[in-house]
């Protein structure tokens, strides 16, 4: 098909159209094959204004009724659903509780791993990449019981409870960062540290007055990830909240779904929509550097 | 106790070498053995008991295992679970490698880096979001996007389950693949691309000759990686179709979830999650095995 580089003639308007339309040809597949995931974003926003079911992308007639949760309860046959501040709210707690329990845990085990010898240190790095590899979802069960479990002993709310669950959620997203904030640990010159020691600091000073201001752009990286990986979550919180009153985003979307997937469209994609703003906007703010930590840019970091 | 002694031998010397990293790893040794060593061990340990709502630890013996033996309904779900694995791997790494080389190699940088992000889209959202927007694609009625396209209306969920379910986590996967293998196309030397073009290879000559080639490492990677993670999530399936209509489309994974918390038997729930957790600890070692312990970490750095 390109071979009309080697080609010394000019080239005829044939060629030259041949040419063009093979140069075309990835365009056309990434535009076709991106095109359901496009359309499916642009329902949920065109769908979140239109007054009724839309039938395609134009709304039938803009109303802001679909936004009404907002303002006031939603009401199905009498009872009345958990209001979506209250939700939001226990989103958030939720996310900040699993995102600051990963970046505490994470950045001392990254810096012991990274800065410290000690015997085993090679194994616990093996075991690191042993436990991000590993599905901690088919453990599911059991965790249920080591809640149960914990409940019962210290009589302290773990099951039904966001911090049990935070907890949790949290242990799963350490492993890749701690091993994430290792990388940027080694990049950071022993020199810097030693000069630290020399001018008298221990290691917890040094840690937090020299080290951890080096560390922004790794700690910022793994905080994101962890905030958002908190603010998705739906499974676990699917199986250890019981109560309205805990219910997060997730678990209210998927009690909406259940009661109005065929009758109202229009609340479940405004819903959702605000559901997914914080998730948007981070995503359009942070797209190229997410990127790169997450795939192959950790070479970077290391 | 022998490291405090050489703690203070070294502390009159040299105030610098303190080998004080065990309070740096003790939180992440809690959280990590809480939720992931002892539910490796209680979920062994729960397999042996007809454990239910009562929570009681009644030992049973082989009974849970001699049960699913003779269960009707796994069978059907074996038969899900190899269809639906082996489809979506099919999906995720060759629609992954399509979208990697359409994006990295056809198209300019930046035209890449907005199909990228299009496709990681599906992946940052939350996943009851990604739900409720398949769940309006596969609408029964004529407002369904699908119904739309062809023209009549078809209950998709009831009438191909398993197909959907293979859909649905094909479209999220394939950004996995895309991912790791765009990271791998870009650090590709340039040069060995440019000496083809010279000697005068056609685009899919380079394509085929050289840069599959060089992909080995990612492609079997991406490969063991996702078959485990298809064999143990199911949080899509489990929004978008339960596992229905009559175990259609159930997996051994939500099979296991189903018998543990709708149906409360966590005795037998954990006995069947058994065969997962075994599954995965020995992918997870093999995959340390072929792909080596520095290979492995610098592929799954995402």
């Amino acid at each position: 098909m390109t071979k009309e580089k080697r080609r010394y003639a000019a080239p005829t308007t044939l060629a030259k159209v041949r040419g063009k339309m093979a140069r075309s040809v990835p365009y056309i597949l990434l535009i076709i094959s991106s095109l359901p995931i496009l359309s499916m974003y642009l329902w949920l926003f065109m769908s979140s204004l239109s007054s009724k079911v839309m039938f395609g992308f134009i709304p039938a007639g803009i109303t802001v009724r679909n936004w009404r949760f907002l303002w006031e309860p939603i009401q199905m046959g009498g009872a009345a659903h958990l209001s979506v501040w209250k939700a939001t709210w226990n989103t958030l707690i939720f996310a900040l509780m699993v995102m600051l329990l990963v970046v505490l845990v994470a950045t001392l085990a990254g810096f012991a791993l990274s800065r410290m010898q000690f015997r085993g240190r090679e194994s616990l790095m093996r075991l690191i990449i042993i436990l991000h590899a590993f599905p901690g979802i088919t453990l599911l069960i059991a965790i249920f019981y080591v809640l149960y479990f914990l409940t019962r002993v210290t009589h302290l709310k773990f099951l039904d409870s966001l911090w049990g669950v935070a907890l949790v959620k949290a242990s799963l997203e350490i492993p890749w960062s701690a091993w994430i904030i290792k990388g940027f640990f080694d990049n950071i010159p022993w020199e810097v540290e030693w000069s630290a020691y020399i001018d008298g600091c221990n290691r917890f000073q040094a840690w937090y007055k020299v080290i951890l201001p080096q560390l922004k752009p790794g700690i910022a990286a793994i905080s994101i990830f962890s905030f958002l990986a908190g603010w998705g979550e739906f499974i676990y919180l699917y199986t250890f909240i019981f109560s309205q009153e805990n219910q997060t985003l997730s678990l209210l979307i998927k009690a909406l779904i259940g009661e109005f997937r065929f009758t109202d469209y229009g609340l479940l994609a405004a819903v959702s929509l605000f559901y997914i703003f914080p998730v948007l906007v981070f995503f359009i703010f942070t797209q190229k550097g997410l990127m790169q930590v997450s795939a192959g840019g950790i070479k970077g970091g290391r | 106790m022998e490291s405090k002694r050489t703690w203070r031998m070294k502390k009159r010397k040299v105030r610098i070498r303190i080998p004080s990293h065990v309070p740096f790893l003790l939180p992440f040794f809690i959280l990590v053995t809480l939720f992931f060593f002892i539910p490796v061990i209680l979920n062994i340990l729960l397999a042996f008991t007809d454990m239910d709502f009562a929570m009681r630890w009644d030992f049973v013996g082989f009974k849970n295992y001699f049960r699913f033996v003779s269960d009707p309904i796994i069978p059907k779900v074996l038969v899900n679970t190899v269809i639906y694995v082996a489809a979506t791997l099919a999906i995720n790494v060759g629609l992954g490698l399509a979208l990697a080389l359409l994006n990295t190699y056809y198209v300019p940088e930046n035209v890449g880096l907005i199909f990228r992000a299009i496709w990681l889209l599906p992946r940052m959202t939350p996943p009851v979001v990604y739900a409720l927007l398949w769940l309006w694609v596969l609408d029964p009625t004529e407002y369904g996007l699908l119904n739309m396209i062809v023209g009549k209306n078809v209950n998709w969920t009831m009438q191909h389950p398993l197909g959907i379910v293979i859909l649905v986590n094909g479209l999220i996967g394939a950004s996995f693949g895309m991912i790791i293998f765009s990271a791998s196309i870009k650090s590709i030397p340039r040069d060995y691309i440019m000496a083809a073009q010279v000697d005068g290879a056609s685009n899919w000559e380079i394509v085929r000759r050289i840069i599959i080639p060089l992909l080995r490492w990612p492609l079997m990677f991406v490969t063991t990686w996702q078959t485990l993670s298809l064999l143990a999530s199911y949080e899509y399936i489990l929004l978008v179709t339960d596992g229905g209509p009559f175990y259609k489309s159930e997996v051994w994974s939500l099979y296991a979830y189903h018998t543990a918390f709708s149906h409360q038997m966590y005795g037998y729930g954990a006995a069947i999650a058994m065969v997962l957790v075994v599954v995965a600890v020995i992918v997870t070692l093999i995959m340390l095995k072929i792909f080596g312990f520095k290979r492995l970490m610098e592929l799954a750095g995402g």
